[in-house]
């Protein structure tokens, strides 16, 4: 009887967690600072703004999405796919992809704790939206064109 | 290379109705039979996996070819967390303290149902978690 009653309410907070989790997966939530204007104020010690030495590869000349992964993550490698072709359709915006676990002082830094979690960042590489979890395709290409348009003249 | 996706989640429902049955009775032997089977998924590999083997030869000849393939890495990771969980809830129902029993087929229990039901694999977030507790430089 005891046991039954622990079942009941294990898979009672199983399902409440999984739904939450299943509505905020992949879904681009605006950074504290929102998108800044690019009059060139990136500052290195910004916890909210990557460079390109940091990430060890160039950053987009209008947009970059940063995907950190693991080698354990079952979503990374079709949610990397989907992000390398918004990022091909897109003149400006480059993917890169980080190793959360080889870049622990990223990971600490950004409070990344699952992964893919993903951001877009505009010119400035100031971080303007985050998401966790395989975003779908019409939320990535909504982020990245809030960025463009704030970056456009 | 890769394996077909719907293999893990057929065996992560077959590990939510085993560990459910496992907290109901208290059977410390059917946990040492989950942990078992845990530990080949995870040691040997997901082919050898015992789940697997019943989805290769009763599922999945119903099903037709995977839309896509995914690494085995993450699930197998997995695996070798479930094994943990429910090594511990065998020893706990077995030699300890039920309540520690309970405890880890319960942990056990939510993981293998959020795969299951959600398509969620808490035991590959587990990865990074485990990396970020390691002290930084």
């Amino acid at each position: 009887m005891g046991g039954l009653i622990v079942l009941v309410v294990v898979l009672g907070a199983a399902t409440a967690a999984g739904l939450a989790l299943r509505k905020r997966r992949g879904k681009f939530k605006a950074s504290p600072a929102g998108v800044r204007p690019v009059a060139g104020r990136s500052n290195p010690a910004d916890p909210a703004v990557l460079t390109a030495e940091e990430l060890g590869a160039p950053l987009g000349a209008r947009a970059t999405l940063v995907q950190f992964s693991t080698e354990f993550c079952a979503n990374c490698p079709p949610t990397r796919r989907m992000l390398g072709q918004v990022a091909q359709e897109h003149d400006g915006v480059e993917l890169v992809e980080v190793d959360a676990a080889a870049r622990l002082d990223l990971a600490r830094r950004l409070n990344i704790y699952s992964t893919p979690t993903i951001l877009v960042l505009g010119p400035d590489g100031a971080v303007a939206s985050r998401a966790s979890g395989q975003p779908r395709r019409a939320d990535v290409l909504c982020a990245v064109d809030g960025v463009l348009e704030a970056g456009a003249p | 290379m890769g394996i077909d996706p719907r293999g893990p989640r057929f065996g992560a429902v077959i590990t939510t109705i085993v560990l459910a049955i496992a907290l109901v009775t208290g059977s410390g032997w059917l946990l040492l039979a989950q942990t078992v089977v845990f530990a080949i998924g995870a040691l040997a590999g997901l082919r050898y996996a015992p789940y697997g083997l019943v989805y290769r030869a009763l599922v999945r000849p119903r099903l037709g070819p995977p839309a896509e393939l995914e690494a085995e890495s993450p699930p197998r990771f997995a695996q070798g967390v479930g094994m943990m969980c429910a090594a511990i809830a065998t020893i706990g129902f077995l030699a300890v303290s039920p309540v520690l029993g309970v405890a880890f087929t319960g942990l056990a229990l939510i993981a293998a149902f959020l795969n299951a039901a959600f398509d969620l694999c808490l035991g590959c977030h587990m990865y990074l978690f485990i990396q970020r507790l390691r002290p930084a430089q």
